[in-house]
């Protein structure tokens, strides 16, 4: 019996500021107080609160230890896990206020998050299956195989309002009877985990901190549509994500909680591991299907769907990660607990992942409906260095941006969508006034072309035409009547694109131009770039009156384009400057500007 | 796995364990002393003892910590005993054999054993 549990993250995140380390420093510090039969270390998924990493939390007293160094370690030991004395100056900031400790569910982080998908991430070892099973895990797939019919199951779902949270929205209760009404010899369950979206890390959390959930609710969707085998599509990238599901694959089939004849109901469902080589284009359904058959992934037209043909033209249902993590919960709590939460359209919750110019990047979740100045301004700790909130970003490079008037938007699908934008896998990508759209545009387009699959012409050509355009107005050789083209490319590669890939490929474009059409044209007509981010477009000059002519500029700039003597105000050739902004950050007198 | 008895016999076995990373509902705190004083008059088997007994009764709603020193070190091990409507009871000269009663008596019971008290013990 252990008195106390030390969580510590074991997230990628948290993994890459050195918790594996802290881990193992902790282990030996607690084995030297004598104390490894009182405390135990528990290496957990993410917490969310990816800025302050590693992180560490120590029950029972649910203390947040944050930015914790192998130093700390004997500290932390020494004073609280053997005498009991909270070491508060490693404590998260904000949970020490005055002289008393605040729970974690009071800070602004976590105070507006209500965790359904994420519940159990940064709680539980997710190489335990007993972990998961002590805290309601294969509750929900015991009563589904027990109590329930399929239809009930489907008809659950239905009621629940979940929709696809890959970015679709598709009615997940709708696609699963679709796949059930089709009768074969053979169906499939599939979960696209190959999150591609640049800032998007939700599934990968989900995977990693809580595989189990993923197990049981593709178990469960086995059961409601008729289907004995599941595949999970996952990126390679991923490789503690791919490691923890194995293991939790291993543990089920251990457990009979895959195989034959689970819960001694007739009904039998194994899955495996399908290793994705990170082609963007693989997250797009058909794709990935085509990729796990073993070809080259690439989409093929609709009709007919999945649930009609699918893998190896076999009725299949292929939901996301995140989708799939609602399930088990949905069917414990039903679909009115559910359907409670949200606004009309879109129920119960969703992750983000904060990132840009931010002050707690990471991961949170909250009910449909909260606005974005509710996820930005207070639980995102608002934009560092004072600076403005210009645009956020969301559904990465299918996606668009949203400009600062409608911060107050209300986010769930269908309201992305009306102001041009989309949620997608919910990556939100924060900017401030020093972002250039134009360039993000060009930013977005060029990891599009980079990830067209060539397939069809409107997305391999067009795109690269786009950002050719993009290209020249940032450089300021446009002209009017290009931007006119590039809308106008906007729309045909939209409408006449394969697969989602292209068809959302303008978005970033078009919204951009939608809402930021003037800094577009400020780079067109006047040749410069509003926020001096192009480098094409950008001048520095020395102000005569402000350069003491103290020569470090000269020293730093790396192309010898500064000229000037001791004591005599300095001078920029601009034909040689490339721009760096070396000289700029150095200057202690304010002297040199950028236009 | 063949039957939901199964599943629940693991279930209810982790939960007496992984609750004490839920301290969302507790109602009772159990603080034990266990600054250098209280460790040398044996407070941490006492500490130990008040965690399993709490485990294995299932006492989800009552949190085993520790504190520093109270400042009554002649006293020690010192334990005290914090209920949600504001009560608090100190008990002193804890040993882990005195850990069953007061569990049965005053956490489950809610009879404070008395005999334990500080008030009984400095007369």
């Amino acid at each position: 019996m252990y008195r106390s549990h030390v969580l510590v993250c074991g997230g990628t995140g948290c993994t890459s500021s050195g918790s594996e380390q802290l881990v193992s420093v902790l282990e030996q510090e607690i084995a030297k107080q004598g104390l490894s039969e009182e405390v135990k270390v528990v290496k957990t998924g993410c917490f969310g609160l990816c800025a302050l990493g590693p992180i560490m939390i120590v029950y029972p007293e649910g203390s947040f230890y944050s930015m914790v160094k192998p130093e700390d370690i004997p500290e932390i030991v020494s004073e609280h896990l053997l005498k009991g004395r909270i070491v508060k100056r490693l404590l998260y900031s904000e949970t020490v206020a005055d002289d008393s400790v605040k729970s974690l569910n009071e800070t602004d982080f976590y105070k507006k998050q209500q965790r359904v998908a994420l519940r159990n991430c940064g709680v539980i070892n997710p190489e335990n299956i007993d972990e998961y099973i002590g805290f309601d895990g294969y509750q929900a797939l015991g009563k589904v195989l027990t109590e329930m019919t399929p239809d009930q199951v489907i008809q659950t779902i239905k009621d629940s309002g979940l929709r696809g949270r890959g970015g679709g929205g598709f009615p997940t209760g709708l696609k699963w009877s679709f796949a059930a009404a089709n009768d074969a010899d053979q169906k499939y369950v599939c979960c696209n985990a190959d999150e591609g979206d640049p800032g998007a890390f939700m599934d990968r959390s989900i995977l990693e901190g809580d595989p189990h959930v993923l197990i049981e609710a593709m178990t469960i969707a086995g059961y409601a549509i008729g289907a004995s085998q599941g595949y999970v599509y996952i990126r390679a990238e991923y490789p503690i994500a791919v490691k923890r599901l194995q293991i939790a694959i291993d543990q089920a089939r251990e457990y009979g909680l895959l195989g034959k004849n689970i819960f001694d109901s007739g009904f039998d469902f194994d899955m495996e591991l399908r290793l994705g080589a990170g082609a963007f284009v693989c997250g797009e359904e058909t794709a990935l299907m085509t990729s796990i058959e073993g070809h080259r992934g690439e989409p093929r037209p609709r009709p007919p769907f999945p649930a009609v043909k699918g893998l190896f033209g076999k009725p299949t249902v292929l939901n996301n990660v995140e989708t799939y993590a609602n399930v088990p919960r949905i069917i414990l709590n039903g679909a009115e607990w559910f359907a409670s939460m949200g606004t009309e359209k879109s129920k119960g919750t969703k992750v983000f992942a904060l990132g840009g110019k931010i002050h707690n990047t990471g991961l949170v979740e909250v009910p449909m409906g909260t606005t974005l100045r509710e996820i930005i301004e207070e639980i995102g700790g608002g934009i560092p260095n004072g600076k403005k909130f210009k645009a956020a970003q969301t559904g990465g490079p299918s996606g668009g941006c949203i400009p600062a008037n409608l911060i107050d938007t209300e986010i769930d699908y269908d309201n992305l969508i009306a102001i041009g934008s989309m949620m997608g896998s919910g990556g939100l990508i924060v900017m401030d006034e020093d972002t250039c759209m134009v360039d993000i545009a060009k930013f977005f387009l060029e990891f599009t072309v980079d990830e067209s699959c060539g397939k069809c012409t409107p997305c391999r050509v067009g795109t690269k035409r786009m950002y050719e355009m993009l290209d020249k107005i940032t450089k300021g050789n446009a002209t009017m009547e290009d931007l006119d083209k590039l809308e106008e490319l906007c729309y045909f590669v939209k409408a006449n694109s394969l697969c989602g890939l292209g068809q959302t490929a303008p978005n970033p474009v078009l919204s951009t131009l939608k809402y930021f059409r003037h800094e577009y044209e400020a780079h067109i007509k006047d040749k410069t770039c509003p926020a001096g981010v192009c480098k094409g477009l950008v001048r520095y000059s020395i102000d005569a009156d402000k350069c003491k002519g103290c020569t470090l500029c000269a020293r730093v700039c790396p192309v010898g384009a500064i000229e000037g003597t001791v004591k005599n105000p300095h001078v920029i050739h601009t034909e040689k400057c490339i721009k760096c902004g070396a000289c700029m950050e150095k200057c202690r007198f304010d002297a040199i500007s950028k236009k | 796995m063949k039957s939901l008895a199964e599943l629940k016999a693991i279930r209810d076995k982790m939960q007496a364990s992984v609750n004490v990373r839920d301290n969302a509902d507790d109602t009772i705190r159990v603080v034990v002393g266990m600054a250098t004083c209280g460790i040398a008059a044996g407070a941490r088997p006492v500490l130990n003892a008040f965690s399993e007994e709490v485990a294995k009764r299932g006492l989800n709603n009552v949190m085993v910590t520790q504190t520093g020193c109270i400042g009554i070190c002649q006293y020690e091990p010192v334990v005290e005993v914090y209920t949600n409507d504001g009560s608090k009871t100190t008990y002193v000269k804890m040993t882990a054999e005195k850990v069953a009663r007061v569990v049965s008596d005053h956490l489950v019971n809610g009879n404070v054993v008395e005999e334990y008290t500080i008030g009984a013990v400095a007369k």
